[in-house]
């Protein structure tokens, strides 16, 4: 397996017309941990969804690669093949789609016609990886998110990405409405993936979480792209400080905090 | 005022093929009384769905064919069937029927189950008793073209206490141009006995014409499952009338697949006349291709403590459209009943349509009654989640509908009916 390189240059996203990523520049490599923390609203999860091809999100310009190919050409099921994962804020729920048959479902597409899974194996993986994250059995045969709590569908999200293994994650918000052992729990279900061929980009708002997976990078995004980069202690600063600072240094002005709101 | 029409059969024809298969003068006469209701009445009423330009009447009236041995029957056909070699099956191809088998044990136990011209020869009266009470042929003009034209058919009688383990499996096979059937079956349930009964109605793209009826009679305290399949070509209208009777603490499930791809007609109706009686209704639907179906499925509550459900789902894909009906009455003494119903319609492409009509006709003020309906779209957001897995979108559509058909599916309790379903759906997404 190679070590894998998501690029992206100059991206420009709109939703609905309206543009919400202004020239997003970032590399995330094998190996690497990235992390992003930025304000309510700033684009952040809109980042995330572009890149994995939500429908509701219009590339306007700039370059996404994965390795070498070109993310921004592939359709959404070609992305997750090629090795992108992402640990979506909000899941959906799907009613009557088992949480087996779906993770069974996936992983066979990514293997191919004739190269499936044997039963036998696959739920040997998944039971292996469900008391990694310490998951009652029964999250295996109920509905996929139906019913589940928050917490229980960040920890799912997890077991998908354990079990698909991709290449590059994106985590959106994953530590959000855990307490603190889930936290723990999902964090170790990263942590166990750490390796060469993976890398890793988290979105939180929370510090909390890099105590117990420790970035490599760590980068804030307001006004839609990455306004500073920098080492772990960027974000124990901005923990500790919020980002009134950072808009200082940069004579940023007018960020609203919720400009829905 | 009703308009008069004509026919390219008549009296004579009817007449000849009555007494050429030597059926009783009663059942010559019932059939002519038949065609001449079929020439007055009309069309049944069909909720939001116009069928008079329907074509019921243009097929060709009569096609015989030879016995065959299961072996015989092309895969697509045979795979309809389960456990076919010890079964109790009938089939029926066109308007012969070509094979019947009944196990010796069953049939030393007192069980009739033969087609329903031998079995009005045979037993005469019990048919006679029965035949047309459930689905009457004043009712409306398919009803009477089905009580004048019917060939081959089923007649089952279960009598009292025996319970029978295994079901009864029943295939209509039309194939050819123009060809149309009547099928006709007849199902009597003695008190305290419990049976099984599968109809599989299977056709190709050139026939025309599948109008058929099942009626079921659930006696004190017996306990009867009907399931049918149906999966007729492009080109069919399909007519299918069902109707069971309950008397007092008796049981009915009706576990439906209105898979054809042409126009439907498909109605299920229980009438609970005894006390404590029961009846379930699980329906599925697919429609591909411009398939029209009007699916109803209907409880009258008269008895009291009388519990019913309905559980329908249909999706569409394509430019196929569904109406689907679920009517629940409680009449007026029927108190301490509990009625039931949720309805809902899945439609996957911009030009599929659906709508779903729940309908609670209540009489009667110390009851309980329920109802779910929904009409709705593939959700978007829900195909992005699966595909961001790694899944392709016609995978995802599948993952999906299958998990939208799944309440009704998961509960159908057989494993070889619920695997003939899937199969037939499964089927319909191509390679
Ligand atoms: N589907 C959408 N339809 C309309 N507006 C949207 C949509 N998605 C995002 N937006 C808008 O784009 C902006 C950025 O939203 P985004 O969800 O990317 O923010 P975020 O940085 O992830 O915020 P949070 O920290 O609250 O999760 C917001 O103003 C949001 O209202
Ligand atoms: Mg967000």
């Amino acid at each position: 397996m190679s070590v894998p390189k998501l690029t992206i240059k100059d991206l420009h996203v709109a939703v609905e017309g309206k543009e919400i990523l202004k020239g997003v520049n970032l590399e995330v490599k094998g190996g690497e941990i990235h992390a992003i923390m930025g304000p309510n609203g700033t684009g952040k999860s809109t980042l995330a969804s572009a890149l994995m091809g939500h429908p509701k999100y219009e590339v306007t310009s700039g370059t996404v690669t994965l390795d070498d190919q070109d993310l921004l050409e592939m359709a959404v099921d070609e992305r997750a093949r090629a090795g992108l994962f992402l640990a979506m804020q909000y899941p959906s729920e799907i009613s009557g789609v088992t949480n087996s048959d779906f993770l069974r479902s996936a992983i066979n597409a990514k293997r191919g016609e004739g190269n499936e899974i044997s039963l036998m194996k696959f739920i040997r993986e998944l039971d292996k990886k469900m008391e990694l994250l310490e998951m009652d059995e029964s999250f295996a045969t109920r509905y996929l998110n139906e019913g589940f709590s928050g917490g229980e569908k960040k920890r799912n999200e997890i077991l998908q990405m354990l079990m698909l293994q991709p290449r590059i994650a994106i985590l959106d918000e994953i530590d959000s409405g855990l307490d603190i052992d889930a936290l723990k729990v999902v964090a170790k279900g990263v942590n166990s993936m750490r390796s060469p061929e993976f890398g890793c980009l988290i979105i939180t708002h929370y510090q909390r979480l890099l105590n117990y997976i420790k970035p490599d990078f760590v980068h804030v995004f307001m006004q839609g792209r990455i306004v500073k980069s920098g080492g772990p202690e960027l974000a124990e600063r901005l923990e500790a400080e919020g980002y009134d600072w950072v808009k200082e240094e940069l004579g940023i002005e007018d960020e609203a905090a919720n400009p829905t709101a | 005022m009703s308009v008069e029409t004509t026919y390219p059969f008549d009296q004579q024809v009817i007449t000849q093929l009555s007494q050429s298969l030597k059926e009783p003068d009663w059942l010559l006469a019932d059939r002519l009384e038949a065609l001449e209701l079929a020439t007055q009445l009309p069309l049944p009423k069909v909720e939001q769905t116009n069928i008079s330009g329907w074509n019921f009447t243009n097929f060709k009236p009569y096609t015989e064919e030879s016995p065959v041995q299961i072996d015989q029957l092309p895969d697509h056909v045979k795979s309809y069937l389960f456990d076919e070699k010890s079964g109790n099956l009938l089939v029926q191809k066109n308007s012969s029927v070509v094979f019947k088998q009944l196990a010796d044990e069953l049939a030393q136990k007192g069980i009739i189950f033969t087609d329903l011209t031998t079995a009005s020869r045979e037993h005469g009266d019990l048919v006679k008793k029965y035949l047309t009470q459930a689905v009457k042929k004043e009712e409306h003009r398919l009803a009477a073209l089905n009580a004048a034209l019917w060939t081959g058919g089923v007649f089952l009688y279960v009598p009292r206490n025996v319970e029978v383990e295994v079901p009864f499996q029943s295939l209509f096979w039309a194939a050819g141009e123009n060809v149309g059937i009547h099928p006709h079956i007849l199902i009597i349930a003695d008190e305290n006995s419990r049976v099984e009964f599968v109809a599989n109605y299977v056709g190709d793209d050139l026939v025309s014409l599948n109008n058929s009826v099942i009626e079921v009679f659930v006696r004190q305290n017996a306990q009867v499952r009907v399931a049918t399949i149906n999966n007729m070509g492009k080109s069919a209208v399909e007519v299918i009338y069902r109707r069971a009777l309950v008397d007092r603490d008796g049981k009915m499930e009706w576990i439906i697949g209105d898979l054809s791809e042409g126009r439907i007609i498909s109605d299920n109706t229980s009438y609970l006349n005894g006390q404590g009686g029961t009846a379930n209704v699980k329906a599925v639907a697919l429609g591909v291709g411009k398939m029209r179906a009007n699916i109803t499925s209907n409880i009258h509550h008269f008895g009291t403590y009388t519990n019913s459900d309905i559980q329908a789902r249909s999706v569409m894909k394509d430019e196929a459209s569904s109406i689907l009906n679920s009517i629940t009455k409680i009449e007026k003494g029927a108190s301490k009943s509990d009625g039931q119903q949720s309805g809902k319609v899945l439609m996957l492409n911009p030009k599929a349509r659906g709508d779903a009509n729940p309908i609670l006709l209540i009489d009667e003020n110390d009851v309980k009654a329920g109802h779910a309906a929904s009409v709705g779209r593939i959700d978007p957001i829900q195909l992005y989640y699966l595909m961001s897995r790694g899944i392709t979108k016609e995978q995802a559509e599948k993952l999906i509908i299958f998990g939208f058909l799944d309440q009704v599916i998961s509960e159908i309790p057989s494993e070889s009916l619920r695997q003939n379903i899937i199969h037939v759906i499964e089927g319909k997404f191509g390679a």
